[in-house]
């Protein structure tokens, strides 16, 4: 039985599981994060559990708990370790922690991070993962964006990078990537995990103010284009990529405007991994 | 009761008992606090004494405050809501629960998270308030026939109420108890001794002693104990900011009698004195009539110990499990006669087994 209490900045989880593929999980993908002792403050405390009743007979399920609360319906056993990464980023999302949480891919560089929220089929993560394998940008999360509402600051959570269906293989070809198995048939088609880039993980409790906000979309083979939008309208678009704005009141409101203040916003639409670059390139260097 | 549960309950009375507290310890008490949905008064508490804990425990407390806070704003907005639809009806409506104790702006409110909106009105302008309320925007949520046919023949509210728009629920109550119940409450009891709310056409809340009157009755009638530590954090709060005002406590022994719920408010406030006995001590309860009831509550009393215990583990004991189920059944028993609840609980079974499943684990 696994038992154990990691340090995923800023955040202390402790995880226990009977699954075999949740310690491998964990070996590979938190090799680099601190294990606390024992008497560490648990943030979440999370357990991937055998399904319960008759089902597991004939079909070997696994059931995500946190704090003994069972959030969603059991998966086939094979996928524990994606309902691990899943049942976390619930977590985060809906927990009332004082951070404003937003549904986006942060990297950082020299202090300052792009924000990359995350519209289905924006190409998100193949970008979040090309800039931190491919150009020189730091990790801080590929799908939550934390802030720290008494200074504004973006708050690094370098976990592995979700990858779906095709950007798989686009992925696993970049240099320095190292991806675990294939989950088949989940829910979002064909999964695997990324590991965070080594160096991402070394300052995983870094912080960073915000530089950038860009909407990403990738269309296959598009030209390149790239726009600056108002902070009007970028507020309107983040907004709806949001978990708990709403939630936090006032300061919510105003973590979110100050948030849009320290930014330039921009839309980009991309045709390949160049150009999705060369993009957030011409973006960062138009920026005095 | 479980040492976490000690420590939470010492927390609430005594915040200074938060300089003992290791990391560890921390960590049990804010997940058993959140368990009881008692974080947001916890936090609240800790706030007020100056204790919020350094470092990560402080987190989840602030952001229990901050929810419980917007939470206020938005039972607020409901109630000017509420009050802008029922105005022209000229009949009282008297918020209940969690919304009066925010309105009124008692203690209890604070850093307290709310759920539904609960009002109560006269019984014969049930038919006229659904309208009113339907042309503002809440609808029906429960339309399966027997559901509209149990709320309507057997309760003490209509099948709940959501808008449309905000999505926000509203039970509207014509009296405390269901009909069918053992007791027989008095709502004009709390029509006239409501007081009305400033700035507000039709708004009223409960009279402190209704108020503590209705939580009680609430506390041991309502069969699942997962709130049942709040809603007696929520009591000793009220009590406590009520009992230095003269004969308080005649007065709510008093309105617990016109109620003709002397029994079960006199269980409620020894449930209440076992958890937090600076706030009704045992002589206080004397005018009461506890005395009548002594030996039936004693063996109450240890089953509710029992079954409350809003564990951070995930199985919870097997003596708990069964005290809970007992709780359960004894709750609906006072609510429903037998064989009317042997009825009802074996369509709620047939119903559950044959409903669809709850949510998927996807995050988009």
């Amino acid at each position: 039985m696994l038992d154990t209490i990691i340090r995923i900045p800023p955040f202390n989880v402790r995880v226990q599981s009977s699954f075999p593929e949740v310690r491998s999980h964990l070996d590979r993908f938190y090799e680099g994060f601190a294990r606390l002792s024992s008497d560490a403050f648990v943030d979440f405390d999370v357990q991937l559990l055998p399904g319960k009743g008759v089902r597991r007979l004939w079909r070997k399920q696994v059931r995500f708990q946190v704090d003994s609360q069972t959030p969603f319906l059991p998966l086939p056993a094979d996928q524990a370790a994606p309902l691990l990464e899943w049942g976390l980023n619930w977590t985060i999302a809906s927990r009332s922690l004082g951070y404003l949480v937003l549904h986006a891919a942060v990297l950082a560089r020299h202090d300052r991070a792009v924000i990359l929220p995350g519209f289905p089929g924006a190409g998100k993560s193949t970008l979040c993962a090309s800039l931190c394998h491919l150009r020189d940008w730091q990790l801080f999360s590929d799908e939550l964006a934390i802030v720290r509402p008494d200074d504004g600051r973006l708050v690094a959570h370098p976990r592995p990078i979700s990858l779906k269906n095709q950007s798989i293989d686009l992925v696993s070809a970049f240099p320095g990537a190292s991806l675990g198995p294939l989950f088949h048939d989940t829910r979002k088609g064909t999964v695997a995990h990324a590991a965070a880039p080594k160096s991402s993980v070394a300052q995983a409790e870094a912080t960073a103010q915000a530089g950038w906000i860009v909407f990403p979309t990738f269309r296959q083979d598009a030209p390149a284009s790239v726009d600056e939008i108002s902070r009007a309208e970028a507020f309107m678009l983040i907004q709806q990529q949001s978990f708990n704005q709403e939630r936090m009141g006032d300061v919510g409101f105003e973590t979110l405007c100050a948030l849009l203040t320290q930014s330039r916003c921009y839309r980009i639409e991309y045709g390949s991994t160049e150009d999705g670059l060369n993009a957030i390139q011409q973006i960062v260097e138009s920026t005095p | 009761m479980p040492p976490d549960v000690a420590t939470l309950v010492a927390l609430l009375s005594a915040p200074d008992t938060a300089e003992h507290l290791d990391e560890a310890a921390w960590s049990r008490v804010i997940a058993v606090a959140r368990n009881a949905n008692l974080l947001g008064k916890l936090a609240a508490r800790l706030d007020a004494a100056n204790r919020l804990p350094p470092g990560n425990p402080s987190r989840h407390l602030v952001g229990a405050l901050m929810l419980s806070r917007r939470q206020r704003q938005s039972v607020t907005w409901e109630a000017v809501q509420i009050d802008d639809a029922l105005a022209d009806l000229n009949i009282p409506v008297v918020l209940l629960k969690g919304a009066a104790y925010a309105m009124a702006r008692h203690a209890s409110a604070d850093g307290r998270l709310f759920g539904d909106i609960d009002i109560l009105v006269p019984r014969a302008s049930l038919d006229q308030v659904e309208m009113h309320l339907m042309v503002s925007g809440w609808t029906a949520i429960k339309q399966d026939a027997y559901d509209q046919r149990y709320y309507r023949q057997w309760m003490h509210e209509i099948p709940p109420m959501m808008h449309v728009r905000r999505g926000t629920v509203i039970d509207v109550h014509h009296t405390i108890l269901p009909l069918t119940a053992r007791y027989r409450p008095n709502p004009e009891r709390i029509f006239d001794a409501a007081i009305p709310l400033p700035g507000y056409r039709c708004m009223m809340t409960p009279s402190p002693e209704d108020l503590i009157v209705h939580s009680c009755c609430h506390l041991v009638h309502e069969g699942e104990v997962d709130n049942a530590l709040r809603d007696m954090h929520d009591i000793a709060c009220l009590l406590e900011s009520n009992t230095g005002s003269g004969d308080f406590l005649h007065r709510l022994a008093a309105a617990a009698s016109d109620h003709d719920l002397s029994e079960p408010v006199a269980l409620a406030l020894r449930l209440v004195n076992r958890f937090f006995p600076d706030a009704c001590t045992m002589e206080q309860l004397e005018p009461f009539g506890a005395k009548r009831w002594e030996r039936a509550h004693n063996a109450l009393l240890r089953r509710y110990m029992r079954a409350i215990h809003p564990s951070s583990e995930g199985s919870i004991p097997l003596g708990t499990a069964i005290a809970r189920q007992l709780v359960y059944v004894r709750a609906h028993r006072l609510r429903m006669p037998m064989g009317m609840l042997t009825r009802h609980l074996a369509r709620k079974a047939w119903m559950h087994l044959t409903e669809s499943p709850k949510t998927d684990a996807r995050m988009e």
